[in-house]
This record gives C-alpha cells, structure tokens and sequence, in this order.
C-alpha cells in the first residue's frame, strides 16, 4: 500500500476513533446540545472546542512547511468569499442536521457497526448529494 | 466536570490531531462531505485516499462502538421518513455549500477562514431553529 494510502488509513481511523469516543456517534447527544431550550447537553461544545483548538494551533506550522510530507502540494479550498451557495447550502444542511441529528462523519461511523439509522440516512445523503450535482449541471 | 465531557473533549482533540494529520502529510482537508463526494463521483487520482481514509472512520468507530464498555451507541428509533428527508438535506446541503461540520467547522475555522466562520454560525443556527422546531412547536417524533 502506498505511504499516501497508509496516512489517509490512519487519519480516518483516528478520526472515527475519535468521533465514537467523543460520542458524537450517538444523534441524541447532538441534538442534545442543539436543542437549547429543551435538556442541554453541552458535549457537543466541549468537541467542537477540542478539535477547532486543535486545528488552530497546528494548522499553521504544517502550512508553514510549504508542502505536505507525502504529496507535491496542499490542496485547499480557494474560495474565500461568501456568496448564496455557502449562505444556502449551510441553511440546509444544518436543518438536516437539526432533524436527525448526523452529519456525514457521525453517519458514516455508524455504518461500522451497522446502525440502521445509519443504513437509511447515509443512501438519502448519497442522493442528495447526487441531486445537487443534477441541478447544477443544468 | 464528568468523565464524558473528558471523553468529549479527547476526542474532540482526537479528531483536530487527525485533520492536522490528513494536512500535514497528504495535504488534504479532512472535510467528510467533500472526501465522501470524491468517491461518489469519482475523478482519476482522486479516490483511492479517499477510500482510505474512510474505511478508517468507518473501522475505527465501528470497532470503538462494538468493544469499547460504556460506548456511546448510535439510536435506533427515529423514523424512517424523518432520517430520508434530513439524510437528503445533508446531502444537497454540504455539497452546495461546500463543506459540513468537520470541513467547516474543525478544519475552516481551525484555518481562520471567514467563509468557514459564516457557513458554521449558519448551520448552527438553521439546526438549533430545526430541533427546536421539530421537537418544540411540531412534538415530532
């Protein structure tokens, strides 16, 4: 198996590791944070808190090397300014996630243990992400 | 503090470490949305990181999940509807948008990206009017 492969292996499962340990795995506990007026649960914050303090402080001196260990370049988004699509696919996608309380990583990670929440909410995500491609090609 | 705002908080620092680890050695962002979409539709040397890095998640939490005692277990009695429709939002949502709570959040805000910054306090925002809107005015499920 190629290095790149290999990394990207144990940067997932670091990631899953991660996320089921966190316990964002289970949609009650997110939608326990994000249900501020009802029984808050706080775990949500504490995660996000844990990871964007993470990000922020390596972030920097990895892009600071000027290139990544295993390949010729970042590749990082361009975009930098705000226009409807971010506005309005954020306005969606967090109406999902304030429904049934996944995102696509949490979604995903169910899958490794067969949840069948997950069996239906990752297929329709596939669709609408396959949807969207639909419209924007016309 | 209680020991699963410990857990929340190492796994948060879990999940920072891993994007720090994406970047630093493939370049990439460790945005799901996007990976998940580069399988789904497929350019030449593009997928198989991809392919990787979430059969890692997909292992990893599945194993954590199945082993680990006191595993905070996904939930089983949402309705069917309910999980196609926001399955569906997510889906057309992140793409359109460009990113979800990993891309945006963990990895956009952690680059200090001002396009990051607003697409999370609007999904934020959507989703907490969401909950409240289906748990409190709707009492739904």
């Amino acid at each position: 198996m190629k290095l790149g492969i290999r990394a990207a292996l144990a940067a997932g499962a670091l990631f899953g590791f991660g996320l089921a340990m966190s316990g964002m795995t289970d949609p009650r506990r997110v939608l326990g944070f994000l249900d501020l007026f009802g029984n808050f649960d706080p775990t949500l914050a504490l995660v996000l808190g844990g990871a964007v303090t993470t990000t922020a402080l390596l972030f920097r001196p990895v892009l600071r090397r000027g290139r990544p260990v295993l390949a010729s370049a970042f590749q990082l988004s361009s975009l930098n300014h705000v226009d409807r699509q971010l506005l309005g696919g954020a306005a969606l996608f967090g109406v999902g996630w304030g429904l049934a309380g996944y995102c696509p990583g949490p979604a995903l990670a169910g899958l490794g243990i067969l949840s069948t929440e997950a069996l239906w909410f990752v297929p329709a995500m596939l669709a609408g992400a396959l949807l969207h491609r639909l419209f924007n090609r016309a | 503090m209680t020991l699963s705002w410990w857990l929340a908080l190492a796994g948060g620092v879990l999940i920072g470490l891993s994007a720090t680890l994406l970047l630093w050695l493939n370049g990439r962002i460790a945005g799901v949305s996007g990976i998940v979409n580069g399988v789904l539709l497929p350019r030449a040397g593009e997928v198989s990181w991809r392919v990787a890095f979430l059969v890692g998640l997909v292992a990893a939490g599945g194993l954590y999940m199945a082993f680990v005692p006191g595993a905070p277990l996904p939930r089983t009695d949402f309705p069917r509807a309910g999980l196609v429709v926001a399955g569906l939002l997510v889906g057309f949502g992140t793409r359109m948008g460009n990113g979800c709570t990993s891309g945006h959040g963990v990895c956009g805000l952690g680059r200090l990206s001002v396009r990051s910054l607003v697409a999370v306090a609007t999904f934020m925002a959507t989703a907490i009017a969401s909950t409240f809107a289906v748990r409190h005015l709707w009492g739904w499920p």
